[in-house]
C-alpha cells in the first residue's frame, strides 16, 4: 500500500497494522481521562490561596485549612457526618451480610428473586423521590412523637446503604466453595463454628468491601440528608451547599481537598485490598 | 443437617431408604426457612425506610394541599391535576402549566443529551481500556472509578469554579484577549449538561467496557481480512456486539441524570431547574405537598419507563447474538 508519488510516505513506514486501533479512540480516551481529573487541580489549587480572591492566586499558604480547621461549625458537622455514616454502615453491612447468606448458597427458593429485587429497590429510585417520600412518612412521625433525633437520618442512611453493602458480599460469596462448609459440618462442626471458623473468614473481604462503600456512600450523601434533617443537623454535604449558596471563600476549597483526598485514599485502599485477595 | 442433605440424595433411588425423599424435602424447607430469616431484618428496613414510603407519597398525591405546606385529609386529584394543568388564580379558566411541561421537557432533554455526550467520550475510553494489555486493564479502570467515588457535590463545585463568570476558564479566556467580556456559562442548561456529564461519565465507561472486555478481536481481524474498512469493522463488527453494555451504560447515565437534584440545583440555578428541583421546591417554599408527591410519582414511572425499556432490549440483544 505504499504510495511512490507521495515521497514522505515511503521514507516513513507506517506503523504496523492493528486489528485493535481504531482512528481517533485513543486520543478520545486520553482527552476523557484528562477531563475527568483536570477540573479538581484548581479545587485544589485555590485551597492553598493566600488571599481571599478565588479569581486571583497571592502565593501559598494553608491558612483556609487552619480557618477550616477552627471553625465550630464545620467540625461539628464532620463529627456528626462521620458518626452517621459509622452507624448507618455498621447496621447496613450487618443486615446486608445476613440477607447475602439468606439470598445465595441454596438453590434458589421460591421468592428469592423478589427479596433480590426489594434490597436493590433503592437504587431503582431516583434519590430525590426517596427523600420526599421519607419527608412525608417524619414528617408524620414527628408530628406524632414529637423525637427530632438523629434515629431519622440512621435509618434513611442504613436502608440505602444496604444494597451498596449487599451487591460486593453476595459476589463474594457466590464465588465461594461450598464443599468447605460442608467439610467442617462432617468434622462435627456445630453450624455456629462453621460460620465462625469458615464462612466468615472467606467472606470477609466482600464484608470490608461492602462495608466500606456503604461508608463512602452515607458520608456522601447530599438530597436525602437535606430533606430528612430536623434543624441543626447539618452533616458536611448538607453544611457545603448551604456554603455554597453564598459568597465562596478558599475555604470551601479546603474542605473539599481534604474530602477529596479522604475519598481517594478510602478508594485506593479497596483497590489495592482487592488485589491482594485475588 | 447438610450431611445429611447430602448423603441421601446421592444414594441411589433403589437403595435409599424409604422416607429419604422426605428428608431432603425436609432439610430443603428447614434451609429455605433460615434463609428467609436471615434476609428478613434487611428487607424490614429497607421497606420501612424506603419502599413503604413511597406508598405513603402515593396517597398524599390524591389529598388536598394545606395552607401552610403539609395536607388537609380530603381527597382530591388536584395534585395530579397541577403536573400538567394550572388554574388562573383570577377567572378560573384552564390553561397548560408551561413551568413545569417546560421544566420536564427540560430533564428529559437534558438528560438524553447527557446520555449522548457521555457515550461519545465513554466509548472510545471503554475501548481503549479493553485494548491494554490485561495486566493494565485494572488500573485504568481504577483511575475512570475514582471520580466516581468522590463526592458528587464537590465534583459538581469543581465544574462550578470552571466556569464561572470569574472561573479559571473565562479568566484565561479573557487574559489572552480573546474575549473581552465573561461568556456566561453558569447557571444555563449547557452547565447542567456539562456537570451531569462529569459526573456520570463512568456510569457509561465501565459497562461499555465489561461488553468489551469480552469482545473477539479474531472476529474484527477476519473483518479486515475480508477488506472491511475501519469504520464498518466499527459499525458491523464492534457496536453490535457490545451493544448490551451501551444500552446498560445509557441506562446508567440516563436514569440518575433523570432524577438529579444536586447537580442542576448548584449549576442551574432557580431558571434552569429539572424535574428534581421542581420537586424539591414543592416541599420547601411551593408548600404543596400533593403535587409534589404527584411530581415524584411522575418521575417515577418516567424511570421505571426507561427500565422497562432496558429489560425488553437486553433481552432482545442477547437473543439476538444466540440467533
Amino acid at each position: 500500500m505504499v504510495d511512490i508519488s507521495n515521497p514522505n510516505q515511503s521514507r516513513m513506514p507506517r506503523r504496523p497494522f492493528s486489528v485493535k486501533t481504531q482512528t481517533g479512540f485513543t486520543e478520545m480516551a486520553i482527552i476523557c481521562f484528562f477531563l475527568l481529573y483536570a477540573p479538581l487541580i484548581p479545587l485544589v489549587v485555590y485551597s492553598f490561596n493566600a488571599g481571599d480572591s478565588l479569581a486571583f492566586w497571592e502565593g501559598f499558604s494553608l491558612r483556609w485549612y487552619v480557618a477550616a480547621w477552627n471553625n465550630e461549625m464545620v467540625k461539628d458537622v464532620t463529627i456528626r457526618s462521620i458518626y452517621l455514616a459509622s452507624v448507618a454502615s455498621v447496621i447496613a453491612t450487618t443486615l446486608a451480610t445476613m440477607a447475602a447468606l439468606g439470598t445465595t448458597r441454596i438453590k434458589p427458593y421460591k421468592g428469592q428473586t423478589a427479596i433480590y429485587a426489594m434490597i436493590n429497590q433503592p437504587l431503582m429510585v431516583p434519590e430525590i423521590v426517596t427523600a420526599v417520600a421519607l419527608l412525608i412518612m417524619f414528617a408524620w412521625i414527628k408530628a406524632a412523637t414529637d423525637y427530632h433525633g438523629m434515629a431519622y437520618l440512621i435509618i434513611a442512611h442504613t436502608a440505602f446503604c444496604i444494597p451498596f453493602a449487599y451487591l460486593p458480599i453476595r459476589a463474594r460469596l457466590e464465588g465461594m466453595d461450598l464443599t468447605l462448609e460442608t467439610a467442617a459440618a462432617d468434622l462435627y462442626a456445630t453450624p455456629w463454628l462453621t460460620f465462625r471458623r469458615v464462612t466468615l473468614p472467606l467472606v470477609w473481604p466482600g464484608i470490608l468491601a461492602g462495608g466500606i462503600l456503604a461508608f463512602v456512600i452515607s458520608l456522601d450523601d447530599v438530597v436525602i440528608t437535606q430533606l430528612v434533617k430536623s434543624a441543626g443537623q447539618n452533616t458536611l454535604p448538607t453544611y457545603m451547599l448551604g456554603q455554597l449558596r453564598r459568597v465562596i471563600t478558599p475555604e470551601v476549597h479546603a474542605i473539599s481537598s481534604v474530602l477529596l483526598a479522604v475519598s481517594v485514599a478510602i478508594v485506593t485502599a479497596i483497590f489495592f485490598l482487592n488485589r491482594r485477595i485475588k | 443437617m447438610a450431611t445429611t442433605a447430602v448423603t441421601a440424595a446421592k444414594m441411589p433411588p433403589d437403595t435409599a431408604v424409604p422416607d429419604a425423599a422426605n428428608v431432603v424435602r425436609e432439610v430443603r424447607k428447614q434451609e429455605v426457612r433460615r434463609n428467609i430469616l436471615l434476609s428478613t431484618p434487611a428487607l424490614i428496613v429497607i421497606f420501612c425506610a424506603a419502599a413503604g414510603p413511597l406508598l405513603i407519597m402515593l396517597v398524599y398525591s390524591f389529598l388536598s394541599a394545606g395552607p401552610y405546606g403539609g395536607i388537609e385529609w380530603k381527597f382530591s386529584i388536584d395534585g395530579w391535576f397541577n403536573v400538567f394543568v394550572q388554574r388562573d388564580i383570577f377567572d378560573d379558566t384552564l390553561s397548560i402549566a408551561d413551568a413545569h411541561v417546560s421544566i420536564l421537557w427540560r430533564s428529559v432533554k437534558l438528560s438524553l443529551l447527557t446520555t449522548f455526550t457521555c457515550f461519545i467520550f465513554g466509548f472510545p475510553t471503554a475501548y481503549f481500556i479493553a485494548t491494554r494489555p490485561p495486566e493494565r486493564r485494572n488500573l485504568w479502570l481504577f483511575l475512570v472509578t475514582i471520580p466516581f467515588w468522590t463526592n458528587l457535590l464537590i465534583r459538581t463545585f469543581a465544574i462550578m469554579e470552571l466556569i464561572r463568570n470569574q472561573g479559571v476558564i473565562n479568566t484565561v479566556l479573557t487574559s489572552f484577549g480573546l474575549i473581552e467580556e465573561p461568556i456566561q456559562m453558569l447557571f444555563t442548561d449547557f452547565a447542567v449538561m456539562i456537570g451531569m456529564t462529569y459526573v456520570y461519565l463512568p456510569l457509561m465507561v465501565l459497562p461499555i467496557y465489561a461488553s468489551m472486555e469480552k469482545l473477539d478481536f479474531r472476529l474484527v481481524e477476519a473483518a479486515y481480512d475480508l477488506y472491511a474498512t475501519r469504520f464498518k469493522v466499527l459499525k458491523r463488527i464492534i457496536v453490535p456486539l457490545v451493544k448490551p453494555g451501551l444500552i446498560a451504560g445509557s441506562i446508567l447515565v440516563f436514569i440518575p441524570s433523570l432524577g438529579a437534584y444536586v447537580t442542576p440545583r448548584i449549576l442551574g440555578g432557580g431558571k434552569h431547574m429539572m424535574l428534581g428541583n421542581l420537586i424539591g421546591l414543592q416541599f420547601g417554599q411551593g408548600r404543596n405537598w400533593p403535587l409534589g408527591s404527584a411530581l415524584s410519582l411522575t418521575l417515577l414511572m418516567l424511570v421505571m419507563l426507561a427500565l422497562l425499556f432496558y429489560v425488553r432490549s437486553a433481552g432482545k440483544s442477547t437473543g439476538g447474538s444466540h440467533g
